[in-house]
């Protein structure tokens, strides 16, 4: 296990990270939108277990951070989804141009 | 180079190789997929790690759960095989641009920080996840734990109320 440094599984989640970021700047469709926000959520979710496998050997608040990340990632997706479906009924589209009536 | 880093480093090019296809290809079902062959790597790493109960969470909830969501929904809003627009040329730029540099000082953070890792073996079972998940005195998570059950409930009422047909409030 420690024949790889902590920094570099932080290079891998970093890097997930800013993925997701960058999904997030160029989608414009709302489900693309929800999959860019999985992978922010699962690159946290990384971060926390290599701190608690790392530095906090004696504890566990890592693992239980993650999974109530885990449990509320699966809400926000449940309600994100009704909410673009309820969109694409009065809209014809998931596009988050075409959704602006709320913008001013 | 032993067979632990080999490992991890394949774990990590898969990782990484499929989000870039997920956020990159132009047809939403195809991301989506992609978007599974990452969440399955993340899973590898949680084995990796040797956090088998989470990993089984993460397959269980994410890759069972998430994924067959946005699959259903792709397949109830659009065309599947319909490819997306482009996005524009400046915004794509400007989008890698903010990424390159948020990404290169976020990492030149992390590695002059100098983390000190423990030498103690770290070990978990079940039972102490339970005990612990369920405790009441110092450090037990009874009280988010309760939290997270009234959250589901309302994400679930949420969802049906909001994805409703509306005629079928006027009945």
């Amino acid at each position: 296990m420690n024949s790889i440094p902590i920094e570099q599984i932080l290079f891998v989640s970093t890097a997930l990270f800013f993925i997701g970021m960058y999904g997030m700047f160029t989608r414009r469709n709302m489900i693309t939108m929800l999959m860019a926000i999985e992978l922010i959520l699962n690159s946290v979710n990384i971060n926390f277990l290599a701190f608690n496998k790392y530095l906090y050997p004696g504890k566990l608040d890592g693992m239980f951070f993650t999974i109530f990340i885990i449990a509320i990632a699966a809400a926000e997706a449940a309600v994100a989804i009704a909410i673009i479906i309820n969109l694409y009924r009065s809209h014809q589209s998931i596009d988050v141009e075409t959704a602006e009536e709320m913008k001013h | 180079m032993n067979a632990e880093q080999i490992i991890f480093y394949l774990l990590s090019a898969m990782i990484l190789g499929f989000g870039v296809l997920s956020v990159t290809t132009r047809k939403i079902f195809r991301s989506a997929i992609w978007l599974l062959f990452t969440l399955i790597g993340i899973a590898g790493l949680y084995f990796w790690l040797e956090l088998e109960f989470i990993a089984a969470v993460q397959i269980i909830v994410y890759v069972g759960g998430i994924v067959v969501l946005i699959l259903f929904s792709v397949f109830l809003t659009q065309q599947s095989g319909l490819q997306m627009k482009k996005p524009r040329q400046g915004r794509s730029v400007s989008a890698i641009l903010a990424v390159v540099i948020g990404f290169g000082l976020t990492y030149l953070l992390i590695a002059q920080h100098g983390f000190i890792s423990s030498t103690q073996p770290f070990v978990w079972s079940m039972e102490m996840i339970g005990r612990q998940m369920m405790g009441t005195k110092q450090g037990g998570y009874a009280l988010p734990f309760e939290v997270v059950s009234m959250l589901l409930l309302a994400a679930m009422i949420g969802a049906i109320v909001i994805a409703i047909k509306p005629k079928a409030i006027e009945k």
